[in-house]
């Protein structure tokens, strides 16, 4: 009746995940109860769950991903001081509980924290940058935010039901194989992430037609804004790489249901064919996550230089460079595997050849701020500090494409240290300062700088001192993922690494300060002009937050950065009153959220084999396709006197403004 | 808020430590190789950051100037608002990294072509055989020609040139031996090469660097380079006591189980390791079949206390 | 008058005076945006379509790699030669070529609005697709019959694998026709319904040469 599912999955006997599942338990209910209270669900279900507005789906995104990021973290605490007080000792957690813990830190800072935060924030700005309304497919939209929380809820659902996967991050057989990893840890991984994944390719289709297909008149492509550009080849890498993940998790997850032999030892598998494919996936993976983040830091720098980027072309033709080779160099990831010096090489020097382009990228950034007028707001603060520790994490990463030095440092702390180095220095730090950045736009109302600039000096200290002492334990030979260790030489060092942890929690604890501070302070902190921070691009011209339609009238685009140079522009003339004419904007739908509700059902199922429920799921899921192609009213009317008394509002309130700050000037 | 009394306390209590950090750079494992593989790993790996090194800290430095210098609040720096091209500027730009990494692309082709695991080292002495089977969670090394074997230590010759053929007897983990060099991947059904060397007798460090399961943390081994007449020595010691490594022993051996004291095979069943490459001797069952598959591995739980020998 | 202005309806001036749709009306002009404007509802879907076709041929490719890498890995078991009928494969292959003609026909007919066409491509359609999927059932069957399922060897997994994924998206293709046919029946030969039928043509046809990649690759090279 359910499957392998019985009352012992909850582990009852098993102080440390059942405290930390009651507590997640327990904020879940709690929160639950408390919006429900207050009367906040016909709000929340109007204006964000059923939403299908591109600005609110990012929102929900961005949610997601700082919820995940305390969870990733409080794995990272774990794992720091397990080996604080692991050394000639087992310390306090187990190897079948530190083996979860590592590898959901890994699945859910990259598929739940990373992904989310990078696909939110294109969300809320493409459209705008690019001048339109809304993205190509707004609903599906909706179901790729949707199945991306179902993917989360599996795998924190693992927590209190049954246990999570010990092969690490990514699920390499045959330790994943279902004779060497019986339980239904893996299961809930595959299960996650392939459904997450759905929805990831879904938003990788949506994005890049929108950016290919949908712009404001006027805009051609060498006039779109960077981070359009870097959201355009990170959509391109979506497209070409998530179809090989779903394809692989596919064949594993065959081996372990129906008995296949894609990986196992026996019956021929092939375990060097799991390594390649996922690689090769995976290598794109980390460009999907960075190529935004150098956007953020184009935007960023040029605003806060208060300067044009420079040497936009180069840009583009970096970005567009850094997208294909990130595709040619997968190899990287396991050259001690032993496929022979030719193959090896040329995967090493092409994945130095990745390295010009970025470091093209970095010297433009340099350009930018040349003759510049600094001011360091804390986004420029994120700005500055990515550039200096982007850099040390590029660096290691060529050093390990030279494959004699991979020979001696692949899977030690060395390697956990680049890869924290490129993602948290450059992802995480691109993610906080577009976070900073374009919140104004999103909710109305700037983010409280002190606290912003406190948290930026926490997790920048935070992170070197984490960090640098990994790379030092990694050139003493130090392994990843050991749960127990008895060499005296780094012990010091993985202590001084879990104070670096304390110091970057400090950091979110700023950040999670800032958030409250400016909620409560919200109307001293309020945006009035729309253009808070003196914006370069399309963006900056709507009211903060935008309106439904975003622009009333499409804008008119004649250069890059043009609406900086409308409003700066010498003979500028108040903007005559566009001809209002009525808009129709696409209805709320449930069909996201509905799709989720069978998807987690559906894959809860599969994980605990309760074969009827995923029966039903799926006649679930295909009732809602219906349902949506039933529909026969899409979009609904904003009369054309509503969109005007929107309009006018919003440019009056932006005038009247920007006369008080001048008047104050 | 922090008790300030309280951490800057704790603060000074690490100071101790944090000096002592720098000192021991020179036991950096993997920079202070024993052998020639090691040796060549390691020389490649400064050279290549010491390269990155003329380039990268100009380029932090330039940013922070930069940064600095054109601060809103300097009256001294000009402003260039419009500046956003210089198709020298571009050139240099581009060729800069571009430069850089052909010649680090060329230390890398040569590299990895003198430094590939399976390349045979040249010495004037002839190599020594092992094979490797990685298991869960111990290291067997068989020595073929010697008709003995050992668990987790590995007893070689100095200055000899040991060609190691490698393969796993259940999931797929790595062989690493820091201070001698190179890792290799263990795999079922598959036979990778490596070939190392000791340059003089030591004692050093080995482990598995590629997760292997429960009982990962404990797949550390010791590799003992003695003289050669101490090596034969141990040969006799081995060969007098101890059990037998037959079909039947490894089949044993091949159960999920930790190995905290190495010990050493008197004889080897001929053509073992072969047996293993060809499945004959399958690969090493998983863990114990639990009767619910929703509870944790309980079986494994007593690998994390505290059992160093 | 730019051609955005005569057609799309955007921004500028409309000549209905009717409501601006957020993404592009039905309106049919094909407009072009190489000097950047919002392309019209049709090509915004039909592109978008061919971008998740592509990745799904990205998919399938992942499936081609592995099972040309395992192909040989029979593990003591059959291999394709003591397996592959090819005279069911002919016919296999003659009922999806037939099939696109008559997906043809149907999109044809959607446009023209003539039913005749459209339910009765629709239909021959839907009844060679069918014939194709019950071939491959009973061949796969068959194979498992004689222990020459998944289980037996990875060739053998591969096999399954990159061919059962072709047959599972011609089951979920045989649905969706399905459900145009009714949705057609029930609404009309609808602007947005259109487009769904191009979208499911696409679908098909794509399906098609996929199977061209695996009759070639599997069956002529395995048998070979």
């Amino acid at each position: 009746m359910f499957g392998r599912l019985t009352w012992d999955a909850i582990p009852w006997g098993q102080p440390i995940p059942l405290a930390a599942g009651g507590f997640v338990v327990l904020v879940l209910v709690g929160g639950v109860a408390f919006i429900t209270l207050k009367g906040w669900v016909p709000f929340l279900w109007r204006e964000y769950i059923t939403s299908v507005d591109h600005k609110r789906i990012g929102v929900m995104y961005v949610t997601l991903a700082a919820v995940m990021l305390l969870r990733g973290f409080s794995d990272a605490l774990l794992m720091r001081s397990q080996q604080a007080f692991a050394f000639q000792s087992g310390g306090y957690l187990p190897p079948e509980h530190y083996n979860q813990i590592f590898s959901a830190h890994g699945t859910i800072m990259i598929f739940f924290v990373a992904m989310p935060f990078v696909i939110g924030l294109m969300n809320i700005v493409v459209p705008l940058q690019l001048g339109v309304r809304d993205v190509a497919f707004p609903t599906l939209n909706s179901v790729s935010f949707w199945l991306t929380a179902t993917g989360a809820l599996l795998v924190n659902l693992s927590l209190v039901v049954g246990n999570f996967s010990r092969t690490g991050w990514l699920p390499f057989p045959p330790l994943s194989e279902l004779n060497y990893s019986p339980d239904v840890g893996v299961d809930y991984y595959l299960w996650g992430v392939q459904i997450s994944g759905v929805g990831t390719l879904l938003t990788g289709v949506n994005f890049v037609t929108t950016i290919l297909k949908i712009h404001a008149p006027g805009m051609t492509y060498m006039r779109m804004p960077i981070f359009t550009w870097t959201s355009l080849a990170t959509s391109l890498l979506l497209v070409a790489a998530f179809p090989v993940l779903t394809a692989t998790l596919a064949m594993l997850t065959l081996d372990r249901y129906l008995g296949f032999h894609f990986f196992t030892n026996e019956a021929g598998g092939n375990v060097m064919m799991f390594m390649n494919l996922i690689w090769i996936w995976g290598h794109p993976e980390v460009y999907i996550l960075i190529l935004p983040a150098f956007g953020v830091f184009s935007e960023v720098v040029a605003t806060f230089s208060r300067k044009t980027l420079f040497g936009y072309r180069s840009m583009v033709l970096a970005t567009m460079a850094i997208c294909l080779i990130s595709y040619t160099v997968w190899l990287h990831h396991f050259f001690t595997m032993g496929a022979g010096a030719n193959v090896n090489a040329v995967f090493g020097i092409a994945s130095m050849i990745i390295a010009v382009p970025t470091g093209v990228k970095i010297f433009n950034w340099m350009f930018t701020m040349y003759g510049g007028r600094v001011h360091y707001a804390s986004p420029m603060l994120w700005s500055i500090g990515f550039m200096v520790t982007f850099v040390i994490g590029g660096l290691t990463g060529v050093l390990v494409a030279v494959v004699p030095a991979d020979f001696m440092l692949h899977n030690s702390l060395f390697q956990v240290a680049h890869f924290h180095n490129v993602i948290i220095g450059g992802v995480l730090f691109g993610m906080f300062a577009g976070y900073t950045f374009w919140f104004p736009k999103a909710f109305g109302f700037r983010l409280h700088e002190g606290w912003g600039k406190a948290a930026f000096w926490c997790w920048f200290f935070g992170f070197y001192l984490a960090f640098m002492p990994l790379y030092v334990t990694g050139l003493m030979g130090m392994t990843r993922r050991m749960q127990h260790y008895d060499v005296p030489e780094w012990y010091p060092w993985i202590l001084v690494a879990g104070l670096g942890a304390l110091v970057v929690l400090a950091g979110i604890a700023c950040q999670i300060t800032q958030l409250v501070v400016s909620i409560r302070h919200r109307e001293e902190l309020r945006d009035l002009t729309g253009d808070p921070w003196g914006g370069r691009t399309l963006e900056w011209s709507t009211s903060s937050p935008p309106p439904a339609f975003n622009f009333a009238v499409l804008p008119h685009v004649e250069s890059k950065d043009d609406y900086w140079y409308k409003e700066h522009s010498l003979d500028r003339r108040p903007e005559p009153e566009p001809q209002y004419q009525a808009i129709e904007v696409p209805r709320n739908s449930a069909t996201g959220f509905v799709c989720a509700f069978f998807a987690t059902f559906g894959g809860f199922g599969m994980i605990w084999q309760i074969w009827w429920l995923v029966i039903v799921a799926l006649l679930g899921a295909f009732a809602t396709f219906v349902v949506f192609a039933w529909r026969d009213r899409t979009e609904y009317e904003i009369s054309a006197e509503e969109v005007a008394r929107i309009d006018r509002a919003n440019r009056l309130a932006r005038s009247q403004a920007r006369a008080a700050l001048q008047a104050a000037e | 808020m922090m008790p300030k009394i309280r951490s800057w306390r704790f603060f000074l209590r690490l100071a101790p430590l944090a000096l002592s950090l720098p000192l021991g750079g020179c036991d950096w494992a993997v920079l202070n190789p024993k052998g020639p593989i090691g040796d060549g790993n390691a020389t490649l790996l400064v050279d290549s950051v010491a390269i990155m090194l003329v380039i990268v800290v100009p380029t932090i430095i330039a940013t922070l100037g930069i940064a600095w210098w054109f601060r809103s609040s300097n009256e001294r720096a000009f402003y260039l608002p419009d500046w956003e091209n210089s198709g020298q500027l571009e050139l240099i730009v581009w060729a800069i990294p571009l430069l850089t990494i052909m010649l680090l692309g060329g230390v890398t082709w040569i590299g990895a072509h003198d430094l590939d695991p399976a390349k045979p080292l040249v010495s004037k002495e002839e190599p020594l055989n092992v094979q490797v089977v990685s298991l869960d969670w111990k290291w067997l090394f068989i020595y073929p020609d010697q008709h003995v074997a050992s668990v987790n230590r590995l007893v070689i010759p100095a200055d000899t040139p040991i060609r190691f053929s490698l393969t796993s007897g259940s999931v797929m983990t790595a062989f690493f031996v820091p201070q001698l060099g190179s890792m290799i991947y263990t795999m079922n059904r598959m036979r990778t090469q490596l070939y190392l060397k000791a340059d003089e007798p030591g004692v050093f460090r080995g482990l598995a660097t590629q997760i292997a399961g429960d009982g990962f943390a404990d797949m550390h081994f010791e590799v003992e380079a003695k003289t050669s007449t101490d090596f034969y020595a141990w040969l006799g010691q081995a060969r007098g006591g101890g059990p037998a490594l037959t079909p039947e022993s490894y089949i044993e051996l091949s159960k999920q189980s930790v190995v905290p004291t190495p010990y050493t095979f008197q004889t080897v069943s001929d053509g073992l390791f072969e047996k293993v490459l060809d499945q004959t001797l399958p690969p090493g069952p998983g863990p114990v079949a639990e009767t619910d598959p929703g509870q944790m591995v309980a079986a494994t739980s007593q690998l994390c206390v505290g059992r160093r020998n | 008058m730019t051609a955005f202005e005569a057609g799309a309806g955007y921004g500028g001036q409309n000549r209905g005076g009717g409501p601006v749709t957020i993404l592009g009306g039905g309106s049919e002009p094909l407009v072009s945006h190489a000097d950047g404007s919002p392309a019209s509802r049709r090509i915004i879907v039909g592109y978008g379509f061919w971008i998740f076709l592509l990745s799904d041929i990205i998919m399938f490719s992942a499936f081609f790699a592995t099972f040309a890498v395992l192909s040989s890995e029979t593990a003591g078991g059959p291999s394709g030669k003591d397996l592959f009928n090819l005279t069911n494969v002919a016919i296999e292959t003659a009922f999806l070529l037939l099939s696109s003609f008559t997906c043809g026909i149907a999109t044809i007919g959607a446009r023209a609005r003539n039913d005749l066409m459209y339910y009765g491509g629709m239909a021959l359609t839907a009844l060679f697709g069918a014939g194709f999927l019950y071939l491959e059932i009973h061949e796969f069957v068959g194979m498992i019959a004689q222990g020459a399922g998944p289980s037996r060897s990875a060739f053998l997994s591969a096999f399954f694998t990159l061919v059962g994924c072709h047959g599972v998206h011609v089951t979920l293709g045989l649905l969706w026709l399905l459900t145009m046919m009714a949705q057609v029946f029930a609404k009309g030969y609808r602007a947005d319904i259109l487009r769904r039928v191009l979208c499911f043509g696409l679908f098909w046809h794509t399906l098609d040469i996929i199977w061209v990649a695996i009759f070639t690759v599997v069956y002529l090279l395995g048998s070979g």
